[in-house]
């Protein structure tokens, strides 16, 4: 009983301190003149977007906008948690291999990658794409029709006009699809980046299953790469996916980064929009729903998966 | 995240804000003993601090001339170095009392945005830099450029307009701060880079590896006044940075500069005595020192002073006065008479 008046009390503590700041917030933001409200995802958004997955043009709203600009945070990061999730359980065997230079590089790389921030890990990729590549006219032939230049790496791909080969015309190449430096740094340095703590996400996990599990598999006359394979992974899997799924989520918001090398993220996209608009409350109470509610249906996701491969008892 | 962080942070400020009373900002600043001013990041000849750490520049001189009118002493600011998004939101919020930080006066800032603008530091519009190999003589041959432009800055919406007016294409590669921005440029990342001129000629003299590579196209798509902006609620503080700015003007009009002014101390002409505090009540209207506009000249200067050491003859930068020139000399700057 005295634990239920306990939380009643809690509760509403809660609610007043919540009540208090958006009422505080409303009555200074009128007292100061600025005009509140959502009204302005209706209104044209007159700017440029460098990356779009789907249709957009400057007459288009502010809301369609942002819709753009969480296409673009989506991709990167779905892309990332895969490109991550590989690489990151690589290293991680890696770093239990017996073969010691592998041991030693893999240990060396995640010491080295994690311990250093993220936003300068981006700024170097993407200062080494930008500053090391050739400029499009000089661009490297890799293939026929695929070029690697500071403005990205162009392949023939479905566009519009069909499947089309990319040729220099102008400023830059035409035609093709084009991977730019922005993305490419940001997807690199987010995959990168958390490999390192999936490495030793995979490395907890598979020192967590019992010695004896290795012992028993190995003198049942199983090679090391079928023990890994079929008695201690299957194992391992079950402790790794809950912290795993937490890294998935640091990815997530870690994309936000986008904005300091120019890819055009939610967040880049809601910057340029409030700036605009002034509506900086409305503008990251949007953005943070929009991470909320990502990242609920990503653990839900997760949570799933793990109950699925849970053992039943 | 950090950033989106911090700039939430920056917004909950507005919540915890206490809310205005006449002559707050002005009151609170008092108090203080010093004016918090809202600057750029490092905009050479607009905001930038120099080799000893001292803040320069033309937006700086503006939180110096309120500070000496206010104080009697131009030293006594903080400077809040801000980005482009920033900036809004720390004077909304009270993080700062004055925003100099080459803003362009526009009516949705004036409007809705909470801000009032005291006045105009530099009139300037929006250009594009480009590297002379590219053999572009003007902005119309962009068709198909790449632009790298600041994040959260009217520029923005000038070049999708411009673009769109013209129907010409272009792809932007929006980045966040002028430094990262100018050497991403530089890479040849992009191959034309957009902002205010002034900000062109800045970047072009301080961040290009051979300034003489690079050249301003001809055409200004845009009209870009810069100036100071309080936040609404004090009208006070609104008079006293209004007329630190005029007063800078006035003076350069008057032939008045930090070196001549005591030698019109017995200046027989009813405005130079006025603006000297020689013929006492204006600055007490005001709510500071009767002197308050000669210890602006004496410390800071005229604005043609400030104009020449910070962006025109006298800097890297070398630009012209052009627009900026007084208004008895054909350019647009013009005071309200002190009287």
């Amino acid at each position: 009983m005295r634990g239920a008046v306990y939380q009643a009390v809690a509760l509403l503590g809660v609610i007043a301190v919540g009540w208090f700041l958006v009422s505080n917030t409303l009555d200074n933001l009128s007292n100061r003149g600025i005009v509140t409200g959502f009204g302005f995802l209706e209104r044209p958004a007159s700017f440029a977007i460098g990356e779009v997955l789907a249709e957009y043009s400057p007459a288009d709203t502010f809301a369609r906008a942002l819709y753009i600009g969480l296409l673009n945070t989506l991709f990167v990061s779905a892309l990332g948690i895969v490109l991550a999730t590989l690489l990151g359980a690589t290293i991680g065997i890696a770093r239990l291999s017996p073969n010691w230079p592998v041991r030693v590089i893999a240990g060396g790389y995640v010491e080295m990658v994690r311990n250093v921030p993220l936003l300068l890990q981006l700024f170097l990729w993407y200062a080494l794409i930008t500053q090391g590549l050739p400029g499009p006219r000089e661009a490297i032939r890799l293939l026929p029709g695929v070029f690697l230049s500071n403005r990205g790496l162009v392949v023939p791909w479905f566009g519009p006009d069909g499947f089309t080969a990319p040729h220099l015309a102008g400023f830059n190449f035409q035609g093709g699809a084009a991977i730019s430096p922005e993305l490419a740094a940001l997807l690199f340095g987010l995959s990168v980046y958390t490999a390192a703590f999936i490495a030793e996400v995979v490395r907890g996990g598979i020192l967590a299953v019992p010695k004896g599990q290795t012992e028993a598999a190995l003198s049942l006359g199983l090679s090391r790469r079928q023990a890994l394979r079929f008695v201690i992974l299957p194992q391992a899997l079950r402790i790794i996916v809950p912290p795993l799924s937490s890294q998935y989520l640091n990815l997530l918001k870690n994309s936000s980064l986008a904005v300091a090398i120019g890819y055009p993220d939610l967040v880049s996209v809601a910057n340029t929009a409030i700036n605009i608009t002034g509506q900086a409350i409305e503008g990251f109470a949007i953005v943070m729903a929009v991470f909320v509610a990502i990242s609920l249906a990503l653990s839900a996701l997760m949570n799933w998966y793990n109950r699925r491969i849970a053992v039943t008892r | 995240m950090k950033r989106l962080i911090s700039a939430a942070v920056a917004a909950i400020l507005v919540f915890a804000a206490q809310s205005a009373h006449a002559g707050a900002t002005f009151d609170a600043v008092k108090a203080r003993g010093q004016v918090n001013c809202g600057v750029n990041t490092g905009l050479a000849g607009f905001s930038a601090p120099d080799e000893r750490g001292v803040w320069r520049g033309i937006d700086v001189d503006v939180c110096r001339a309120v500070a000496a009118a206010m104080f009697g002493d131009a030293t006594k600011v903080r400077y809040v170095p801000l980005t482009a998004q920033q900036r809004f939101t720390a004077l909304q919020s009270g993080e700062i009392d004055v925003l100099s930080r080459n803003t362009t006066w526009t009516s949705q800032r004036d409007i809705e945005l909470g801000l009032n603008f005291t006045g105009v530091t530099y009139y300037d519009g929006q250009g594009f830099l480009v590297a002379k190999k590219l053999n572009v003589k003007s902005a119309k041959e962009l068709n198909g450029a790449t632009v790298c432009v600041l994040a959260g800055t009217t520029t923005e919406l000038n070049l999708a307009d411009w673009f769109r007016a013209n129907n010409l294409q272009f792809r932007p590669v929006v980045i966040e701060k002028n430094e990262e921005l100018a050497q991403t440029f530089f890479a040849n990342r992009c191959d034309a880079i957009t902002s205010d001129a002034s900000q062109l000629a800045a970047i072009r003299a301080s961040s290009a590896p051979n300034p003489d590579d690079f050249m301003i196209l001809p055409e200004i798509i845009s009209k870009e006044p810069l100036g100071p902006a309080v936040r609404h609620g004090d009208d006070q503080w609104f008079d006293l940075v209004k007329w630190s700015l005029f007063a800078m003007i006035q003076a350069e009009e008057k032939g008045i500069t930090s070196k001549n002014i005591d030698s019109f101390k017995d200046s027989p002409d009813p405005e130079i005595k006025r603006i000297l505090g020689i013929t006492p009540g204006q600055g007490k209207a005001l709510g500071v020192d009767d002197r308050w506009a000669a210890n602006i000249i004496r410390q800071v200067g005229n604005y043609g002073e400030s104009f020449e050491r910070n962006v025109g003859k006298d800097s890297k930068l070398k630009l012209e006065r052009g627009l900026n020139a007084l208004w008895t000399n054909g350019g647009l700057m013009y005071a309200m008479p002190i009287r």
